[in-house]
């Protein structure tokens, strides 16, 4: 499955469109990572256990973006584009969307 | 009285350590940008026509929190209005962190080239008072590896 954010490959051709497929995820960060935090707050600096958090989620949106793929009986993912919001206090939503195509 | 002493305490505090980190920070990232400057990241969305590549989808992200006095210098220019330095500084080292990230990802990879790259902004616990203020930023792209490379 190959999985990018052009919408070109060059030599390729793209045989079929088959739509927008969609992965999301959403965290919310633990109590101990939020104490860390808010001493963190206070020095400034990474929010490591965010940072690897949020990673995480990412990841899992692209599997399941492209778990929907694979159904669809696609061969790449095409035009990948990432999109985070928070939705409640101390929660965030990933999302990873893109096209799925067969190409030749 | 005994507010303002802790008040006081956090403001040197966070002077103190955000000073210091964000001279090291600086320095570190000059630093791995030089060693990177091989390896371009273009906005551009078409790829180089010539030569077999590989398309590997990369990404770099970091979450970033302000310190308590860059967070009282923004307060204080709310009531003035103007640029807060003291942010765009913060914004400033993240993003270039975040490209960094996702360029030794890249480089790990044995790439050459990183095509359309995007940048977001999303800060993940935003108008709650009295809680962590901060900020993510993610760099992604398309990483593309010789095929001679890929094996």
């Amino acid at each position: 499955m190959l999985i990018s954010n052009m919408e070109i490959i060059p030599d390729t051709r793209i045989q079929e469109h088959l739509g927008v497929v969609q992965g999301n995820s959403v965290r919310a960060k633990h109590v101990g990572r939020d104490i860390m935090a808010s001493l963190k707050n206070i020095f400034g600096g990474e929010l490591k256990g965010y940072t690897e958090l949020l990673q995480e989620s990412r990841d899992e949106a692209v599997e399941r973006m492209t778990m929907q793929a694979q159904q669809l009986g696609a061969n790449a993912v095409l035009n990948v584009r990432f999109s985070t919001s928070s939705i409640a206090q101390g929660a965030a939503e990933i999302l990873a969307y893109g096209t799925a195509v067969i190409l030749e | 009285m005994f507010e303002l002493i802790i008040f006081l305490v956090l403001l040197t505090l966070g002077y103190g350590f955000g000073r210091y980190a964000e001279k090291r920070h600086y320095r570190s990232l000059i630093e791995r940008e030089q060693k990177l400057s091989s390896l371009p990241a273009v906005a551009s969305r078409f790829p180089p026509m010539r030569g077999a590549y590989r398309q590997v989808l990369v990404n770099g992200n970091v979450v970033i929190s302000v310190d308590y006095f860059k967070r009282f210098l923004a307060v204080l220019r709310n009531l003035f209005g103007g640029r807060v330095t003291a942010y765009e500084s913060l914004m400033d080292r993240a993003r270039r962190e975040a490209i960094l990230r996702m360029k030794e990802q890249a480089e790990g990879m044995g790439a050459r080239y990183v095509f359309n790259l995007k940048l977001e902004t999303a800060s993940i616990s935003k108008g709650r008072r009295d809680t962590v203020g901060s900020v993510e930023v993610l760099a992604y792209g398309t990483a593309l590896i010789p095929e001679a490379a890929a094996g």
